[in-house]
């Protein structure tokens, strides 16, 4: 049986139109063989998570290079849990000062990278966090 | 007369190539098989009077202050009138800002440039749910005329050039600033500086948004018109390669596209009737910095050039103001980084060097911290100092276009000329910058531009020294305060908001978003009651609301 492909849900949420990053890593993702799926800018956390139940996504990267992180961050994490789909892991990527990279680490994050992180370290990091499918993952191979 | 010996004596460069080259290489390889500038043009060993055999000294380059501008736009560059000394600032409320450029101005600059919050360049008020955590922290808020008006408090507008950095929303800003000049008693023909205003770079690079593209236009066009008529010393818009290539693009690119954005401007200024001659010399662009310094040096001088041509031979200008291309320039703010920050100081310099050496009217040195954080006093007082350094102490701005007859400087101007052309000619193909626009080809070209980039950075391709070559793994610390944003910035904003909107007339509110509504649907220029609006304490977020009814939203496809 072929391994699930990996579904990822990359996201700009807030009015940042910082975009570079995001698409950098949006087709360094899919040459590395994932399923992506971009949101576009401007989304609030809202429609991001909406996005990720309906798509249903293994992973959601949301860029952030406004300073807002930490206003954005919480409500799409909480929002994950009142859509019970907490097993979709959030990635944040962007300009984040340190000492908030922790601070997101505890309220769920599954990681923070920043403007120096090489794609294929982010590559790396998204075959070790999600080797298998998830269970009851319904999506065949892409 | 030539005799049998010169017949046979060796071209100088073959037996150079016999008899010194040959020998070195063998013992000592280059450092790379193919050396190459930033947008990937190769660059040889060495460049000689061959390779601009075919250049024409009058035609080419001549003289600086006369067609074709290769040497600047004016004749006599800073021999008589230095760069202007134009540091971008704005955060927090309008009084924080006031402050930093007040600060700005005893350390010596000499021109004004406001940065604004993301609300206010998308057109949110502070109190609208979207502007949530965004208030105040990338730039100034601005909701009404009286934080602009604040902002600039106890600066004499009349006196000194005032640059706001904004697009959707300029012709809001520009509408407050003339409104507050009036409240003020200072004259239009006094007002000088420029709101940036160049909405097709947004909507293939930067991303501030608000209107569908035609309806983007129109506002711009209505701007320039308006100011051309009325503020004859304004620059109604700043074309942009600046974000353009901070998107990905390659120096190539940038110039191509902000020039086929010019030319976008002036067909649709051109088609309200107006001649190219009564709004072009009021046209300025903005280049950035970046780190390969022949090959910028040689971009500002190709781009000069080629829209020295543009302007004659496609528009038929007569006037050679409107030949001349003037920028403002910054450096490059994605080449520095938040590893070992005080290097960034030396990045800055050198790029602040090819800026001065490729002719920039205006500049904006970054802060060594801008890759952490709003750049602190500190960190503003250097870069200022980075520049008065270059002016005063290194003598590289007392000779006008030294690198002009370089071998090397020539070839590539001739060749990032070349290319642009090429370029231009695809986007005329495509039916102009706008259908080319429309059809995502710019944004296409960003995306795999910023891709390769990446790529060769991560190959190693690409030094980034602290980063991927060089790098200290002992450091972490950083050796200066970072600016923080003041937790309070936008409750303090919100109260500020809440109590105009409770003093102000709401009838006469509605009448001037009537007002507005009406113009807009009538095409007839939206500046005149948008100054009515602003000066009636109608706030940007209003007005942009309003007139969305009209123009509708815009909605982007991206391409990755």
């Amino acid at each position: 049986m072929p391994e699930a492909r990996v579904r990822i849900l990359m996201a700009k949420v807030g009015l940042d139109g910082h975009d570079r990053g995001v698409k950098v890593v949006a087709r360094a993702l899919r040459d590395a063989g994932f399923e992506v799926i971009y949101t576009g800018l401007h989304r609030t956390p809202e429609e991001v998570v909406e996005a990720a139940v309906q798509e249903d996504v293994d992973l959601i990267g949301v860029s952030i290079l406004s300073g807002a992180h930490m206003t954005l961050v919480p409500p799409l994490l909480e929002n994950l849990r009142a859509n019970d789909a907490q097993d979709i892991k959030v990635v944040v990527g962007g300009v984040i000062p340190i000492p908030d990279r922790q601070k997101l680490r505890d309220l769920g994050a599954a990681a923070v990278f920043d403007q120096d992180t090489a794609t294929d370290e982010i590559v790396d990091w998204i075959r070790r966090e999600l080797r298998r499918p998830r269970p009851g993952a319904s999506h065949g191979p892409g | 007369m030539p005799t049998a010996k010169d017949a046979v004596s060796p071209d100088p460069k073959d037996d150079w190539a016999a008899t010194e080259l040959g020998p070195s290489l063998a013992r000592l390889p280059e450092r790379r098989e193919r050396f190459e500038t930033l947008s990937g043009l190769p660059i040889e060993r060495i460049y000689g009077p061959d390779d601009i055999a075919g250049l024409d000294y009058v035609a080419d380059l001549g003289f600086p202050g006369r067609y074709p501008f290769t040497r600047g736009p004016y004749p006599t560059m800073y021999r008589s009138r230095p760069w202007t000394m134009r540091q971008i600032a704005g955060f927090g409320t309008a009084g924080d800002t006031n402050a930093r450029l007040k600060y700005l101005i005893a350390q010596g600059q000499t021109g004004i440039s406001i940065d604004f919050d993301m609300p206010t360049l998308m057109g949110y008020d502070s109190d609208d749910p979207r502007a949530r955590g965004e208030v105040g922290r990338e730039g100034v808020a601005v909701d009404t005329i009286d934080d602009l008006d604040e902002i600039l408090e106890g600066i004499d507008i009349g006196a000194i050039s005032v640059s706001m950095t904004i697009n959707p929303t300029a012709w809001i800003l520009f509408s407050m600033y003339v409104a507050v000049a009036e409240r003020r008693g200072v004259s239009r023909d006094k007002l000088s500086g420029t709101v940036q205003a160049d909405i097709l770079k947004e909507y293939i690079a930067q991303k501030e948004w608000l209107y569908p593209i035609p309806a983007g236009m129109r506002i711009v066009r209505d701007l320039i018109i308006y100011s051309v008529a009325h503020l004859p010393h304004y620059n109604p818009i700043n074309i942009s390669g600046y974000h353009i290539r901070e998107a990905g693009a390659t120096a190539i690119q940038e110039a191509a596209f902000t020039l086929a954005n010019g030319i976008a401007y002036l067909e649709d200024v051109r088609g309200k009737g107006l001649a190219v001659d009564e709004f072009a010399p009021r046209l300025a662009f903005y280049f950035i910095a970046e780190r390969d310094f022949f090959e910028e040096v040689a971009k500002f001088r190709a781009a000069r050039r080629v829209w020295a041509r543009i302007v004659r031979e496609r528009f038929g200008a007569r006037k050679p103001e409107s030949m001349r291309l003037r920028f403002h320039c910054q450096t490059a703010g994605s080449s520095l980084t938040a590893k070992e920050p005080l290097n960034n100081i030396a990045r800055t310099t050198l790029q602040a060097l090819s800026a001065v050496l490729g002719g920039a009217q205006s500049l904006h040195t970054n802060g060594m911290d801008e890759a952490l954080a709003i750049p602190s006093e500190l960190a503003m007082q250097v870069a200022l100092r980075t520049q008065q350094i270059l002016l005063e102490e290194t003598g590289a701005a007392n000779t006008i276009d030294p690198l002009a007859g370089s071998y090397c400087v020539e070839t590539l101007t001739n060749e990032i000329e070349e290319q642009i052309w090429a370029y231009i000619k695809r986007i005329d193909e495509l039916g102009g910058a706008v259908a080319a626009a429309q059809q995502n080809f710019f944004q296409a070209e960003l995306a795999d531009a910023a891709y390769r980039y990446q790529r060769r950075k991560e190959r190693g391709d690409l030094a980034v020294v602290g980063v991927n070559t060089h790098v200290d793994r002992e450091a972490s610390s950083i050796p200066f305060v970072l600016h923080e944003v003041a937790p309070d910035v936008e409750e303090r904003q919100k109260q500020r908001l809440a109590r105009i909107r409770r003093e102000r007339d709401p009838r006469q509110v509605e009448r001037c978003l009537a007002a507005l509504i009406t113009a807009a649907r009538a095409d007839h220029n939206l500046i005149p009651p948008t100054i009515d609006a602003v000066k009636a304490y109608v706030t940007a977020g209003e007005i942009v609301t309003a007139l969305r009814g009209v123009f509708g939203r815009y909605v982007e496809q991206p391409v990755f």
